[in-house]
């Protein structure tokens, strides 16, 4: 039997996880249970060298010549280490993350916290969405006083945009 | 602050004064962030991880919360001193392999640290004694707010906050709790627990060794996922959990007194008799041997004052904490000998185990018996 991680060595160690009511079992070599710290309960996550092997496949069904236009990372080096490169990586290799995120986690979209900045940009952006939304209506209904106004207000946002951003 | 005051100093965690201190030795809260458009530490090259420490750590230091902090890079600590952090759980052991372009900063009292270039560019983790996970969270959530407003954190709206690795991504949090349950291992439940447990998403682990190997029987408890779930739903899932646990641990050590009595008394006896009068002995004997022994003192068969001596027993039994108390570098050999020296002092003015003062369980003069159909 074959190495899970490099598949090339034979296989010597035998590991089985029951993770969220699923039996995973993993085999490696001597060498990747070693690399992995397999040898080392204590710095060792099951979890995340299953999430990494898995992670790999799911990236390689993707779009396997993609490089990172930020931190130049490739699907080869996430396959090597099970880790991205950069926060832009996952615009770059969303696809195949796609698919691996459902599988790990208990969502696909975020409901936690929000940064500050980013509450405020949702925010400005509501408000600018409502009020050219009005300047719209205004103009269709003929309405030149209100929509020269609604011009000010969104001229306004935009500079307060800038300034925050 | 030096880091002879962090070795002086035991951390609060470690004088167990949180709710249910006696099964649940700690409760831990990490965030992971990054900066955004930065290579992560394990991709980013040598010259950029130093920027990005330079960006980082005067922020982290300037934090109230951080006044009087020790505040190291890690390429001049030494490896001792690393592994003596790790023992604390102040820094992990991925963290300690760290030298070039990495720091950790922590507070006095050692409820707070932050590890800088980690596997993501910020670390910061909250512990406790006992089960306080909401308020170690009301920490780390705390910095975390502050830090946002000063750095640029990678963030998207869809997937939250952007982690090296997919498994941290959403919210960056990873919430843990250390638990001693020595009643569920003697009655042999624990694998059973843990399986219940892995099957509603959460992690058990052994702190040292796996599933019934688990050294000095504590456990680790943590979520496993990260997106599509609000942090304090993970916190309340999690605490409610471990609430379960903790009933069923105190059900398994009333279930010992009642009907496995001689195996407990035997087991408490042979750990007393061997710790008063070995001359060597393993880390793993020696986590083994102290659990029985608070065992004992949770039961009533040692004197309450007598916990806190066992507890630093657990830290200072470590390698390294060996080794730093002894000034020198020690082998393996040289380790067991000077262990069960200190074991043997610190427990000279230990009583012998008294079974007439075992506190049983009599409010409603039966004994529940534990569920087997999980
Ligand atoms: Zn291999
Ligand atoms: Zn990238």
């Amino acid at each position: 039997m074959l190495c899970d991680v490099c598949k090339c060595n034979d296989a010597t160690v035998f590991l089985t996880q029951i993770l969220d009511g699923k039996m995973h079992k993993v085999n490696l070599c001597d060498a990747c249970s070693k690399e992995k710290g397999v040898q080392d309960p204590t710095a060792f996550a099951l979890a995340d060298l299953l999430h990494g092997i898995g992670a790999a496949e799911e990236i390689e069904k993707g779009a396997s010549s993609q490089k990172c236009p930020v931190c130049g990372f490739t699907q080869a080096d996430f396959k090597k280490t099970g880790r991205l490169g950069c926060s832009a990586c996952y615009v770059t290799f969303a696809e195949g993350l796609g698919s691996l995120l459902k599988a790990m986690h208990k969502g696909t979209e975020h409901v936690g916290k929000l940064p500050e900045r980013a509450h405020r940009e949702m925010e400005l952006g509501d408000r600018m969405r409502t009020l050219t939304e009005d300047l719209e209506k205004a103009v269709a209904e003929e309405n030149y006083e209100g929509a020269a106004a609604l011009r000010d207000q969104i001229k306004q946002l935009k500079h307060e945009k800038t300034a925050s951003g | 602050m030096k880091f002879s005051n962090v070795i002086a100093t035991g951390g609060e965690w470690l004088r167990g004064e949180g709710p249910h201190h006696q099964i649940v030795i700690s409760s831990r809260v990490r965030l992971a962030r990054n900066l955004r458009q930065r290579a992560f530490p394990g991709w980013a090259k040598k010259a950029e991880r130093m920027q990005i420490l330079e960006l980082i750590k005067p922020r982290v230091e300037e934090l109230p919360e951080m006044q009087d902090s020790f505040s190291e890079l890690l390429q001049d600590l030494s490896a001792l001193e690393k592994q003596v952090l790790v023992e604390r759980h102040l820094i992990s052991r991925e963290h300690a392999a760290k030298s070039m372009g990495s720091a950790v900063i922590m507070n006095r009292r050692q409820t707070l640290s932050i590890m800088v270039n980690e596997e993501d560019h910020l670390r910061m983790q909250s512990i406790r004694s006992g089960l306080q996970l909401k308020s170690a969270f009301k920490l780390v959530d705390k910095v975390d707010s502050t830090l946002e407003s000063k750095l640029d954190f990678a963030y998207d709206q869809h997937l939250g906050y952007l982690t090296a690795c997919p498994t941290n991504v959403g919210t960056g949090m990873r919430a843990s709790a250390m638990l001693h349950l020595p009643g569920l291992v003697l009655s042999e439940m624990i694998n059973q627990v843990i399986q219940a447990v892995n099957k509603i998403g959460l992690a058990v682990r052994g702190l040292y060794g796996e599933g019934t190997e688990a050294m000095g029987n504590l456990f680790q408890i943590s979520n496993q996922t990260t997106l599509g779930e609000k942090e304090d739903e993970i916190i309340s899932r999690l605490s409610k959990v471990i609430e379960t646990i903790i009933e069923k641990e105190h059900d398994a050590r009333q279930m010992l007194i009642q009907k496995k009595s001689n195996t407990l008394w035997d087991q408490i006896g042979r750990a007393y008799g061997v710790l008063t009068f070995a001359h060597a002995m393993t880390s793993k004997e020696a986590l083994n041997l102290l659990s029985v022994i608070k065992l004992g003192v949770d039961l009533g068969a040692f004197p309450e004052d007598r916990r806190l001596p066992i507890d630093e027993l657990f830290i200072d039994t470590q390698p390294a904490h060996l080794q730093k108390s002894s000034q020198q570098k020690l082998n393996a050999e040289e380790r067991d000998h000077l262990r069960a020296q200190i074991i043997r002092e610190r427990l000279r003015v230990f009583p012998k185990p008294d079974i007439s003062k075992v506190a049983r369980d009599s409010e409603n003069g039966s004994i529940r018996e534990p569920q087997n159909n999980e």
